[in-house]
């Protein structure tokens, strides 16, 4: 029988909740012979293939999280919005009182000790940033929410213990954080 | 002559006058709540203090304590009825919590915590109302504030201040400061008043002290 294989995804992420999930340390080994990575920042594959388990970190703040995370909701059985950031949007969503325009030309225009001539970055090549930060939920249906900037490595082998023995992750109260 | 009404299967004493949630924290029992304070009148807004009295919902904080009333609060309706509220008070402001100096203290967030809350399902609402940092020891994010009026009734009830009010509708209503010019430094209200430490999240806070206790030793933090 084939192992159930898990895709994981950093959008408008910081890594820090797949550093937590490093943070399980050796049970990395138990979980290596549990599953199977697909698409990763962790493997070198380029798209996700059907998966049991997608967990994503951050929110949407350009069009490509967004075309990635329909692209793992398309691909995966069970998805986890995984800390705050693809909970509520988290701290990157305190742009959202800014105008992104603004903002963008504070940064590469109108910054103290920027190159002569230098300006927004236009090329196509770049996705273009969404006016707001949005929580994942917003846009895709999520299964499970993995709370905590970023969830503690037990909470997230807690989750994943549990999705993969078929029962409901939930959380006891001293795995639930939001900081 | 004693007197009791029932509390999940309890007897709880109370005294004439009593509401429900005063009589049952008075015997020892939690009744989760926001914008109750015994020390001042109810209030009513928060919800989450809502139990079964007789079958029926109310609000534990602006319900009188009766002989015989069969009560009913670690019900798991109940319970599920909290986790949506807290979630609606969540999606309401900016909870950001890993970066709120409130984090470990904040009534909200345990409440939250308690009721098994972990993620929301509505959309945020990302309000944007201007931080009043005008004051020299306070400061004000009413992006946090759940309107529990807890700060405008210590304001009234206990300082005789009268600092804050609640202004505008629906959506819209907000923590207003009773100033000629709106703003906090222009109130009456100082650092030490019982209204500007009331406060159960990170809408009122002390300016230049943030982030002073470890964590793992903050008030709401388990072991």
């Amino acid at each position: 029988m084939s192992r159930p294989r898990i895709a994981t995804v950093s959008l408008a992420g910081c890594f820090g909740c797949h550093m937590s999930l490093l943070d399980i340390d050796e049970r990395l080994f138990a979980l290596a012979e549990l599953v199977e990575f697909d698409r990763s920042p962790l493997t070198d594959l380029k798209e996700v293939g059907p998966c049991d388990i997608g967990l994503i970190e951050g929110g949407l703040c350009n069009a490509e999280n967004v075309e990635v995370l329909r692209d793992f909701r398309r691909q995966c059985r069970v998805l986890v919005a995984v800390g705050a950031c693809a909970i509520n949007g988290g701290l990157p969503a305190q742009r959202n009182g800014r105008d992104i325009g603004r903002l963008m030309a504070e940064v590469y225009h109108a910054r103290p000790g920027l190159a002569e001539g230098s300006g927004i970055p236009n090329d196509p090549e770049l996705p273009l940033p969404l006016a707001r930060v949005h929580p994942i939920h917003e846009v895709v249906h999520i299964d499970h929410f993995l709370p905590g900037c970023p969830p503690s490595a037990d909470a997230i082998w807690a989750c994943l213990t549990a999705l993969l023995d078929g029962r409901d992750p939930a959380l006891p109260r001293p795995l639930i954080r939001y900081d | 002559m004693s007197t009791t009404f029932d509390l999940d299967g309890q007897p709880v004493p109370f005294q004439p006058g009593d509401t429900v949630i005063a009589a049952a924290t008075r015997a020892g029992h939690t009744i989760p709540h926001l914008c109750w304070d015994p020390r001042l009148g109810p209030s009513g807004a928060c919800r989450l203090c809502t139990v079964e009295v007789n079958g029926r919902p109310a609000a534990a904080c602006t319900t009188r304590a009766l002989a015989g009333l069969r009560v009913a609060c670690q019900t798991e309706p109940l319970q599920q009825r909290r986790r949506q509220l807290l979630q609606m008070m969540f999606v309401e402001g900016n909870h950001f919590c890993p970066s709120c100096e409130k984090s470990g203290g904040c009534a909200l967030q345990s409440a939250a915590y308690a009721a098994g809350m972990t993620g929301p399902q509505w959309e945020e609402f990302y309000p944007q109302r201007a931080v009043d940092a005008s004051h020299p020891a306070l400061w004000l994010d009413t992006n946090r504030c759940i309107l529990c009026k807890l700060c405008v009734r210590a304001s009234t009830e206990l300082d005789g201040k009268g600092v804050f009010a609640i202004g505008g509708h629906g959506i819209h209503t907000h923590l207003i400061v009773h100033s000629p010019s709106g703003r906090l430094a222009d109130s009456a209200i100082a650092a030490t008043d019982e209204a500007a430490q009331i406060c159960p999240v990170g809408a009122i806070l002390p300016k230049r002290r943030g982030f002073a206790v470890p964590i793992g030793e903050r008030p709401q933090d388990t072991p």
